[in-house]
């Protein structure tokens, strides 16, 4: 007899397998040369947006709250993470021990905001907490874009003034420099530890789905009152999720910081909390492999619309729109599931013909 | 002493006083009825003993220990399941899960699995259809799962949110039916209605609300012959 396979395992192998048989092609690639300078840029931040998506997927479509502080989450990774690098760059000389390093403290850090600002915030529920992770991120956007840390012999200095506010020694050295943001950290990310922090982060997904954790989680999602009243502790799961993906996100943060020489926290911006939730909802809220997909089309494609630089904007919205419609209108998606189907059908008629010629035998 | 004591139970929603100090007391084996109009506070009533809200002031002591402050996981540990309001039950996952889901608090497998064979014998039509999506039930036997999902956390005393709301007469003298049967097992009831002749029909006692305080109490059988409730609640 067959080893009966869960459908959810499937799913997840499946999704293993495309990242695992696109990270090749791309390696084939890089090394045979056929890759542009511009696309090997964006290797890392594809790799970063789809953890990032995988991230606020387990929020909105686990837990089945909106949360748009997704970037304030990545922003405490990535700062918390370039502090270290730079402080521990001259005496962790050898980045495969620093980096691993890193992406603890980055995630770290990141998760333990999760839980403080799920304390509150998931009391709430709907549009108010959407509005309150917003302004979050927007206060951790500021407040970074405040500070100033510099480092010497004597520890470290913090100041939310000036940079002659922190009083370093002569032989100190400036990590961030308020709005002008953090220099000099370690470019330590590389598209293949990137690639892996991915396989890695789908991992952790797909298992937490499927965990009594995720189940537990998402009947709080499908139904609070029944939840509550068979016997779960509704906050704690909820804040346990909210850490996890917080985490994700700090992770996703840390890649990126390390991708470059300087970083402004600027970038973190709400602007691109929306742009993981356009990720989110057009591969389909809850479908973890969809936002991927989701996430490497839309990453890429900015720039490979750059040959019509005038229209570029245009298409992308277009495309957008197309996308949307696609995976949303009934007529299109039956036209789909339809053909699948016949295709299917198909298959298996032959399979089953070839199943009764080896019996005949 | 009663198994379970509510003392001056407060309860308000912001300013609007929906409890104004309730008291009365379930003893062990007995089926309890609460019955008033609508906003009475039945439903605050039965929220707040299993800790979904928080009483403003008074107390709900189990067996001699105060549960008032105790959040709502615990308070199901302890015994009490409650069969929410509008049946409440998981739409998208099968009648089995959601009975499995009911043991959520319970470790004991073996015990689990024969539990789940006493639901199946209390309401045969879910062992029919325990692969069946529990959204495509209808109305009557949602209401079945709810309560046998209630029961799988083996609790001592059921409380029971409007069992009948939204079933037609034969499905409702079923389910009535079928409370009956959870008490003969030694499990006490809490319910609450606004059918409530049916009600009284299968209570030991019962207690009326009226816009948050008890205005009457006193045995089933007593209650459903007097005057004011006849007029007031059994249309007569």
């Amino acid at each position: 007899m067959k080893k009966k396979i869960k459908p959810m395992t499937k799913k997840s192998f499946i999704t293993y397998g495309l990242v695992l048989i696109a990270f090749v092609a791309v390696e084939i690639l890089i090394s045979t040369g056929n890759i542009s300078s511009m696309l090997k840029g964006l290797l890392v931040p594809i790799c970063v947006y789809s953890i990032l998506a995988v991230s606020l997927n387990l929020t909105v479509g686990i837990l089945g709250e909106l949360s748009l502080g997704q970037a304030g989450f990545m922003c405490i990774g990535a700062y918390s993470s370039a502090i270290f690098s730079n402080m521990v760059k001259e005496t962790i000389t050898e980045p495969m021990i620093r980096f691993p390093l890193a992406i603890l403290v980055g995630g770290i850090f990141a998760a333990l905001f999760g839980i403080i600002i799920g304390i509150p915030v998931l009391r709430l529920r709907g549009d108010y907490l959407a509005i309150v992770t917003l302004a979050f991120g927007e206060i951790i956007k500021n407040v970074f874009a405040a500070l100033y840390i510099g480092y010497d012999s004597a520890g470290l200095h913090i100041s939310l003034k000036s940079q002659g506010d922190l009083g370093l020694a002569p032989d100190g050295k400036m990590i961030i420099n308020g709005a002008l943001g953090i220099s000099g950290t370690p470019n330590d990310s590389t598209f293949e530890i990137a690639a892996v922090i991915l396989f890695i982060t789908l991992i952790i997904a797909y298992n937490f789905v499927n965990s009594r954790t995720g189940r537990a989680v998402m009947s709080i999602r499908d139904n609070r009152i029944a939840a509550e009243s068979v016997g779960l502790n509704i906050t704690k799961y909820k804040l346990m999720t909210f850490a996890l993906t917080a985490f994700l996100a700090g992770v996703a943060g840390v890649l990126y910081s390390h991708n470059f020489y300087s970083l402004q926290a600027s970038k973190f911006d709400y602007n691109l909390s929306i742009l993981v939730l356009v990720f989110v909802v057009l591969g389909g809220i809850g479908n973890i492999r969809g936002s991927v997909i989701a996430a490497i089309i839309l990453t890429m494609l900015p720039e490979l619309l750059r040959s019509i630089n005038n229209y570029r904007m245009l298409m992308y919205a277009i495309v957008l729109i197309v996308m949307m419609i696609c995976t949303s209108n009934e007529t299109i998606r039956s036209f789909f599931v339809r053909n699948i189907e016949k295709f299917k059908g198909l298959f298996k008629k032959n399979k089953a013909q070839s199943d009764v010629v080896k019996e005949g035998e | 002493m009663a198994m379970l004591e509510i003392k001056d139970l407060c309860v308000n929603y912001g300013v609007i006083k929906a409890l104004k100090g309730i008291t009365f007391e379930v003893n062990e084996g007995e089926v309890i009825a609460l019955i008033g109009a609508n906003g009475a506070g039945k439903t605050t009533t039965l929220h707040t003993i299993t800790g979904l809200l928080n009483a403003r002031s008074g107390s709900i002591v189990l067996d001699g220990k105060d549960i008032t402050k105790t959040p709502a996981h615990k308070i199901v540990k302890m015994g009490i399941a409650h069969v929410p309001e509008g049946r409440r039950i998981f739409q998208n996952l099968t009648v089995l899960d959601n009975i499995r889901l009911g043991a959520f608090t319970r470790k004991d497998k073996d015990g689990i699995a024969q539990d789940v064979e006493k639901v199946y014998k209390l309401f045969p039509r879910l062992e029919e259809r325990k692969n069946q999506v529990a959204g495509t039930l209808s109305g009557g036997e949602q209401q079945m799962l709810a309560m046998g999902r209630a029961l799988m956390s083996k609790p001592r005393i059921v409380v029971m949110d409007e069992p009948s709301m939204g079933l037609s007469p034969i499905l409702v003298s079923e389910i009535f039916d079928i409370i009956q049967s959870i008490r003969q097992q030694g499990t006490t009831v809490l319910l609450v209605e606004q059918n409530a002749k049916k009600a009284l029909s299968i209570a030991d006692r019962a207690y009326v609300l009226e816009t948050g305080k008890i205005v009457l109490s006193g045995k089933a059988s007593d209650l459903i012959n007097d005057e004011s409730v006849k007029k007031a609640y059994l249309g007569e």
